[in-house]
């Protein structure tokens, strides 16, 4: 496997925050890989710090065998970077923003790979509205094909998807796995699990630091989480209890089913017991999803992203 | 509804309270700039220059010229730079705009002052600017015997008494009616250049900072070279159409007498808006939104407008304001344009204005490229 992004210690500070923490990535050819993390985690920052946007205040590396912090100039002809707010000229038409980005380029043939974008787009009809007329979801697939109109070797999506309706972001992944099978490589941060199970490859990183990796069942594997998941009347009212109680790290709702996890599976078993009685509620065993563990990962760090003392040891006292 | 809520309304007070606080700079510069103006032009402006550059071109050196010559300097309006001269460099002074002023000083005055026969001395004005020169011109016309009086003994004594014994013969020269508009509207290209170029190009980089377009910019493969001139083309193209506009109006509006070259002048206008939008540019990198860049056009315009010679004379201002004028380009390109267009300059009499304003280019240009983030940082 070659490694496109290869980078160690990277370290952005602004101002006495430190964004971005000593965080290392590689990444390999033809792979997708999910970039998770909460709000504010440093997603943004690490990926404008691959394409040359910000400069490390430490750490080194290559991307796509060049020096993120020498040849940014070679990185950014051969990465398509789509930003997390659209970025595209609004007071351009579709067509004219695309030519732009072609013409930057030094595209050869830019008429034909203009029509082609447009066509894949579905956007032919409407080639010449105005960019800012557009509403969200198409502002997103126009910037898309703004940044692969130039067949880069590596993208660099930065939440792609926010605001997109289901069947169009199925396209949208259908074509990167599509790019992908091509050789291309995508690093896409996204809050949306159903698009972490599309990757081949998830980082997880919070208060700047990548703290899980592999893939989905790699991850769930090694956080051992003991999950049950309970049916019944009362959810809510359940989760609130439930919350109290030693061994259970997180409640969540998903739907009319409650999550319940622990790291500790014995306890937690002990401490739901009484509530397995209740005839009323439904309970089962079962593996826990991605997004248990990412709750489960938050819910054991403080604001600082230090491990915090865990809350459910504090309040099991009486 | 009600239609006017006092809650409401204290909700948009208070909020347009946090937001001009929190824009620092925009607030420093609503606080500061007025003030920092209001004492720069209190202090520089003045509308009767006194000290104007002249130079003398003597035919015969008597007791009495030397005499006459301190008595023009003594009225305080003109002061001779260096030894006199001969015809030529006098035009040539005149031409280019280094004295204000040429006395000639015909030969025999002496003997015919002595005479009796009231000789005539003839002062040359450079009249482009009829304010600068207005006073100056009368205090001159004024000189009487009184000039003389040392030198008026003995058998001479009696003219002292009388009227003049000389005559000053005033010569106008380039602005012979001495017509504002002959002055102001050449003048006025260079000033609606400066607003125009510097204003627009100002907001060129921080729109795209501002709209966030910046950040796609930056991640594609441009160099600041290819963004700067990119940006700046277009406004050239502008600039011409403004200059082209303001030369017909002088002919066909004002009926300025077009002396000099049109091609040179469209040399000088290029380099001129050049630098320009050059410091234009390097305004947008320096502000972080499109209000402050606009703010740093007024400041950058409102001296230029002041200080540059074209509402009130240059020769007027103190030294201090003098020194600053001759830092602005508009200073110099307001002294090409009129010296192409009402004395008929050519290419020589205009390069010792033209090359401050290509340094002054080449400066802002340095400074804009290197100003430039070609981060986010
Ligand atoms: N230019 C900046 N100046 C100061 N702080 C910044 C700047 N850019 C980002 N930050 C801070 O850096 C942290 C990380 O921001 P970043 O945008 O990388 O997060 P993210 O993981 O992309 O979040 P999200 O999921 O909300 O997009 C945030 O706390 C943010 O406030
Ligand atoms: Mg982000």
């Amino acid at each position: 496997m070659t490694a496109v992004i290869d980078v160690h210690g990277l370290v952005k500070t602004f101002g006495d925050k430190r964004v971005v923490d000593d965080l290392s990535l590689r990444v390999g050819k033809g792979q997708i890989y999910g970039f998770l993390g909460p709000n504010g985690s440093g997603k943004t920052t690490t990926l404008r710090m691959l394409c040359g946007l910000l400069t490390p205040d430490a750490g080194s590396g290559t991307c796509l065998g060049f020096d993120i912090r020498r040849d940014s100039a070679e990185i950014k002809r051969r990465t398509g970077y789509m930003t997390q707010k659209f970025s595209l000229y609004e007071d351009l038409t579709i067509r004219e923003n695309l030519d732009f980005v072609g013409r930057v380029y030094g595209l050869g043939r830019l008429r034909g790979r203009v029509d082609a974008a447009l066509d894949r787009l579905g956007l032919a009809g409407r080639q010449k509205q105005l960019a800012g007329q557009l509403s969200g979801g198409w502002k997103q697939r126009l910037a898309l094909a703004a940044c692969i109109l130039h067949e880069p070797d590596l993208l660099l999506l930065d939440e792609p998807t926010a605001g997109v309706d289901p069947k169009a972001r199925r396209d949208f992944w259908d074509q990167i796995h599509t790019l992908a099978g091509d050789g291309l490589t995508v690093l896409v941060s996204t809050h949306y699990m159903d698009e972490a199970e599309r990757c081949h490859e998830i980082l997880y990183i919070a208060y700047g630091r990548l703290i899980a990796r592999g893939t989905i069942a790699e991850v769930i594997a090694t956080h051992d989480l003991a999950t049950w998941s309970v049916e019944g009347p009362g959810l809510h009212l359940l989760s609130a209890e439930l919350q109290k109680l030693p061994g259970v790290d997180t409640v969540a709702a998903f739907g009319s089913v409650l999550h319940v996890c622990g790291r500790d599976a014995e306890l937690l078993e002990k401490s739901i017991a009484p509530y397995r009685a209740r005839a009323d509620l439904h309970w089962q065993r079962t593996s826990p999803s991605l997004e248990d563990i990412f709750i489960q990962l938050m819910a054991g760090l403080d604001n600082n992203g230090a491990p915090r003392k865990r809350a459910t040891d504090e309040s099991a006292r009486p | 509804m009600r239609l006017f809520s006092f809650s409401r309304f204290l909700a948009i007070l208070a909020k347009e309270f946090i937001q001009m606080r929190r824009d620092r700079l925009t607030f420093g510069m609503m606080m500061g700039v007025p003030l920092m103006q209001l004492l720069l032009f209190g202090y520089a402006i003045n509308t009767d220059p006194k000290n104007l550059p002249a130079v003398a071109v003597v035919a015969e050196n008597s007791n009495f010229t030397r005499s006459l010559l301190t008595a023009m300097e003594k009225t305080g309006y003109i002061r001779f730079v260096g030894a006199p001269v001969d015809e030529a460099t006098s035009d040539l002074m005149l031409r280019r705009g280094e004295v204000q002023f040429a006395v000639h000083i015909p030969p025999a005055f002496a003997e015919d002052l002595v005479r009796g026969k009231t000789p005539a001395l003839l002062v040359e004005a450079d009249a482009t600017d009829p304010v600068a020169t207005g006073n100056a011109v009368s205090a001159l016309q004024g000189l009487d015997a009184s000039a003389l009086i040392h030198d008026l003994k003995g058998p001479l004594a009696g003219l002292e008494k009388g009227a003049a014994p000389f005559e000053v013969r005033l010569h106008k020269r380039y602005n012979a009616e001495g017509i504002t508009q002959y002055n102001i509207v050449p003048g006025l290209m260079g000033v609606v250049l400066t607003m125009t170029m510097v204003m627009m190009t100002s907001l060129a980089v921080t729109r795209e900072r501002e709209r966030g377009t910046m950040e796609n910019l930056l991640a594609m493969p441009v160099q600041p070279a290819e963004v700067m001139l990119g940006k700046i083309i277009p406004y050239i193209a502008v600039g011409y159409v403004q200059v082209t506009i303001i030369v017909a109006a002088a002919r066909y509006l004002f009926a300025v007498p077009l002396q000099g070259s049109l091609l040179l002048l469209s040399l000088a206008a290029i380099i001129f808006i050049a630098a320009n939008l050059a410091v234009g540019f390097t305004f947008s990198t320096l502000s972080t939104n499109q209000l402050q860049a606009m703010q740093m056009s007024t400041f950058f315009f409102l001296p230029s407008l002041l200080l540059s010679g074209f509402m009130f004379p240059f020769r007027g201002m103190p030294v201090w304001a003098q020194v600053l004028g001759e830092a602005l380009p508009l200073t110099h390109f307001l002294r090409v344009v009129r010296g192409i267009l009402l004395k008929g300059n050519g290419w020589d009499d205009i390069w010792p204005n033209l090359w401050p304003i290509l340094a002054f280019l080449a400066a802002a240009s340095i400074l804009a490229l290197v100003r430039y983030r070609r981060t986010l940082d």
